[in-house]
């Protein structure tokens, strides 16, 4: 025959050191408290499932903001509501982890209401205790969004009124509306019967998630004698007989059994594997080309403007990648958000030799309209002896001005001669590098391929970008 | 080709990943929405964990807690997301726990637009949140630094245990640029003081919280010991013509870009115009302005703002010389002629 | 210390209330089924009037230990049969 002996769980410190020099075996909190009783039940929990060296508990802002005080565990401590969030930043770092978030009833359901209902809805991997005590402990007795209707706190010192503060808020039987969660209950703090349910309910929550299977609830009717100005044990009755009729104590959802446990795969993945992924792994040795392709080159400053669907943003991409092979300096810069949405869309690209300044072509020496509106809008400001591509398939009228060069082309009708529309971009880059002889039209087909997403596609905008060439050929032959 | 042509935006989430982190939450937002996708797209095929969270409240904290779990973590939003983070940031630093914030500013206050400005220099360089803290904060101005500065920053908020920004304007970030990226992955070193849900880390307690006021005076003490050998040892510009300068024209992000075109037109001119582009905010390269002052006649500080950086350029010039300003605001960016005619008033 | 020694007899399940570590919230008396513990009239160091074991009646149920919200305060022994 030997002892058997019910004392302190192992998963407590032996002294609370981090409380401080004196009473380091005694719990901060007031005599009654239900935050005790909970660190017993959760510890012992840890300790005979043997998790609690990989446990970490999240401490909240309300009065068990010094949980780490006790729990021989890994501990951290949130900010006001957050605790599920900051148990879902750890909780993914480290899947292995058991990670409790620990919270009060303005925790969790006042000022972190989003984070726990979210965090319960993505079904995280955790085990959030809910402490109930239908009042701001810690700041003094204020009310709680579980403050009870004609309860009186300290900020409701006539009680609880509907008209002002609405009803109590019952977050298990919200959590328990939600598709992912496991497991959810609520469970009270009063006599050996509900002290029992708890502990099963709080073995369950932990349990669920060393088997992964997902989030778990449990919310306690919890004593704060101190909030509520009677003694411990009125404390209890004082749950049973006011929060325990409009707070049910019960199971809400247990789906534990039917959920298969979540294995999440970690592994190492090698640089080569890194750039893969990135894309990056394509990328080869720096072209050769002449110096004095460099030395010469013109700063192109231009804009590319139309319709949403045109393609202009692209044709920019294209050009500036196409310099970029080149060795060039190169920029790109959308019109973007809101503006995009109203349907016109341009681009400033900028190519030069050396390092550029801003990427705002303001006055483009190059101006590509696609539609009649960005004439309208850009021409003014293009510089003197600039060039102006004008798509005449769409847009109606001339340049008004003589100090510039235009070239006329029809570039939608030539792209639609091909069957692609969209392609009226790219006969637009052909036609511009032919003129300009700044860069051999060849070079687009080495970017063409990587630029265009749509695979099937590339050999029509390959096409597009010759009769470009073609049609400069044909009618502009300097 | 060597380089890729990128999003200043994408940029980021490239160099992060090759930075070893292994996180990302955010909220999505213009202009730093691009940030979220590329996270959301690159994040889950190397093994990382992309959560769009509710808010960026909670995303600031999953940042914290993953901070924690000794993980290289980031975040990103734009001006009004990083209000709401700001109670996070400020414990994040109270806690000492490094992590990697982009801003990618747009207008304001309120909802104000999603164009570019530089509005949120106070709150992401001297505090923002509550209590004696400061952030790391580096500027970029191009595609090829928003990855640059970004690994940067993940090294720096590791070895000072400290969040560390970085803080561009819609322009560099919705750009696109040839960047050269690294071709390996840095290694994340073991942290003593995480939590790694195992038997060595569990003796460890991450929180921000001293109720006995000598400790919080000394952590206090020690934080801003920490601060003072960053503005020691990491200090970052890049100043052009300013040994024979008359007037230093300075500006972060695409205003340092519309600068050097300032310049430039201005030198072809033989007028004496240099330039100092301060690459780190916090620590703010003074005392490099501080000598310059001593032989410069005066400084334009340019912002998108309503003067925020100037008060640092002043402070180092501490009333020697004339430090003239020229802003934007509301998402308006000023063109190079408008600038040019502006540094010809002060010469 | 003001924790009076309790001689602690195997043979008879027992509980023992460390009394430094006791709030006085009464709760265990509260709960005890058997009646068997009960308040002192001293004081002890934290400044409240601690509870103890009357010293018979205890059947090692537990109740008590769980129902005292202090993780230290409570200890109860009780005889099992040591497995073979
Ligand atoms: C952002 C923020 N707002 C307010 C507070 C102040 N505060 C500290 S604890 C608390 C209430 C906690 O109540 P509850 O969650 O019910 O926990 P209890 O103290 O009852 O255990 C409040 C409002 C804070 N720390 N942070
Ligand atoms: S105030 Fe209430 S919740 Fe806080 S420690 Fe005291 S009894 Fe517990
Ligand atoms: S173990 Fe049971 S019988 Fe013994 S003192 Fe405690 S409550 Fe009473
Ligand atoms: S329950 Fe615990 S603290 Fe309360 S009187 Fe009993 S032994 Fe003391």
């Amino acid at each position: 025959m030997k002892a058997a002996v019910l004392e302190k769980p192992k998963a407590f410190y032996d002294k609370f050191e981090r409380k401080g020099k004196t009473q380091q075996e005694t719990t901060h909190y007031c005599p009654g408290c239900g935050h005790g009783n909970l660190h017993k039940i959760i510890t012992e929990a840890l300790s005979e499932f043997g998790v609690d060296d990989r446990s970490i508990i999240v401490s909240p802002v309300g009065c068990s903001v010094f949980a780490y005080y006790y729990f021989d565990t890994g501990n951290i401590q949130a900010a006001h509501g957050r605790a599920p969030a900051v148990a879902t930043g750890l909780k993914r770092s480290n899947p292995e982890s058991i990670v409790i978030s620990y919270q009060g009833d303005g925790d969790l359901a006042a000022i972190g209401g989003d984070e726990i209902l979210q965090a319960a809805n993505r079904g995280e991997n955790m085990t959030v205790i809910f402490v109930n005590n239908a009042i701001y402990g810690m700041t003094g007795g204020q009310m709680a969004p579980t403050t009870l209707v004609g309860q009186k706190t300290t900020t409701s010192p006539y009680g609880r009124k509907i008209e002002n503060e609405g009803y109590p808020i019952r977050m298990s039987e919200i959590i328990a509306t939600l598709e992912a969660p496991v497991y959810v209950e609520r469970t009270a703090l009063v006599d050996f019967k509900t002290i029992n349910h708890t502990k099963r309910a709080i073995r369950k929550a932990i349990k669920n998630q060393i088997d992964k299977k997902g989030f778990s609830f449990v919310e306690v009717l919890a004593p704060c004698p101190t909030g509520w100005k009677i003694t411990p044990v009125d404390s209890q009755k004082w749950i049973q007989q006011h929060m325990m009729p409009y707070f049910p104590v019960q199971a809400f959802k247990d789906v534990s059994d039917q959920r298969e446990s979540m294995e999440i795969e970690q592994r190492d993945y090698s640089d080569q594997e890194v750039l893969d992924v990135l894309g990056l792994s394509q990328l080869g040795e720096k072209k050769q080309v002449p110096a004095s392709f460099i030395e010469n080159f013109p700063t192109q400053f231009m804009k590319i403007a139309g319709f949403g669907g045109q393609g202009v943003l692209s044709a920019g991409v294209v050009m500036a990648a196409c310099a970029m092979n080149e060795n060039l300096e190169v920029t790109w810069i959308p019109s973007y958000g809101p503006e995009m949405r109203g349907g016109t869309a341009n681009c400033s690209v900028i190519l030069s030799n050396s390092r550029i300044g801003s990427p705002l072509t303001t006055n483009p020496n190059v101006l590509i309209v696609m539609n009649g509106p960005s004439l309208d809008a850009f021409e003014d400001d293009v510089q003197p002896n600039g060039l102006i591509i004008v798509n005449t398939s769409i847009v109606d009228r001339r340049v008004k001005r003589d100090d510039v060069d235009v070239l006329y082309i029809p570039l939608t009708e030539i792209a639609s001669g091909l069957g692609l529309t969209a392609a009226a971009n790219m006969v637009c880059l052909g036609a511009y590098l032919e003129y300009t002889k700044l860069i051999d039209y060849k070079s687009l087909f080495e970017i063409v391929p990587l630029a265009i997403k749509k695979k099937h596609l590339v050999d029509t905008n390959l096409k597009a970008i010759k009769e470009g060439v073609k049609y400069i050929r044909e009618n502009y032959s300097r | 080709m060597q380089k890729e042509l990128i999003k200043g935006n994408e940029a980021v989430i490239k160099g992060a990943l090759m930075a070893g982190c292994s996180l990302y939450f955010g909220y999505p937002i213009t202009p730093a929405s691009e940030i979220a996708q590329a996270a959301a797209y690159y994040f889950p095929l190397l093994g990382g964990t992309f959560v769009q969270a509710e808010s960026e409240v909670a995303a600031i904290n999953m940042v914290y807690g993953a901070s924690a779990a000794g993980k290289r973590v980031m975040t990103a939003s734009s001006g009004p997301g990083l209000s709401l983070k700001q109670e996070g940031i400020s414990y994040c630093a109270g806690a000492e726990l490094p992590c990697v914030i982009a801003d990618i500013m747009r207008a304001g206050p309120g909802l104000g637009n999603i164009w570019p400005e530089q509005g949120d220099y106070n709150q992401m360089v001297k505090g923002g949140g509550h209590g004696n803290y400061r952030n790391i904060v580096l500027a970029p101005n191009s595609a090829q630094e928003m990855c640059d500065l970004t690994m940067k920053a993940f090294e720096l908020a590791d070895i000072y245990r400290n969040p560390c920004i970085v803080i561009t304007d819609a322009y560099i970030g919705q750009m696109m640029e040839p960047v050269e990226f690294p071709t390996t992955r840095k290694k994340v070193p073991y942290k003593e003081w995480a939590l790694y849900g195992d038997e060595k880390s569990k003796k460890n307690l991450v929180t921000s919280i001293l109720m006995n006021t000598h400790l919080e005076e000394e952590h206090n003490k020690k934080l801003q010991k920490k601060y003072q050998t960053i503005a020691e040892n990491e200090v970052l510009y890049e100043a052009l013509n300013t040994e024979d300068a008359d007037i230093v024209l300075v500006g972060y992000g695409i205003i340092s870009r519309i600068l050097l075109n300032v310049m430039e037109i201005l030198r072809k001119q033989d007028k004496k115009v240099g330039l100092i582009r301060p690459i780190t905010l916090f620590p703010f390269p003074s005392d490099f302005i501080s000598q310059a002052a001593d032989s410069v006649k005066s400084f334009l500080v340019v912002e998108l703002s309503n003067g925020q950086m100037i008060d640092d350029v002043k402070l180092a010039v501490n009333g020697r010389k004339d430090v003239h300003f020229y802003n934007r605001m509301g998402g308006a960016v000023p063109s190079v002629d408008e600038i040019v005619d502006v540094v010809k008033k002060f010469i | 210390m003001t924790e009076e020694y309790v001689e602690i007899d195997l043979s008879l399940p027992s509980m023992k209330v460390v009394s430094n570590l006791c709030k006085g919230c009464g709760l265990c008396i509260e709960h005890c089924p058997k009646d068997c513990i009960e308040f002192t009239d001293k004081f002890n160091e934290l400044g409240y009037k601690y509870a103890k074991y009357s010293g018979e009646g205890c059947t090692g149920c537990g109740i008590c230990f769980y129902a005292c919200p202090e993780p230290g305060a409570i200890i109860v022994y009780k005889k099992v049969r040591e497995k073979k």
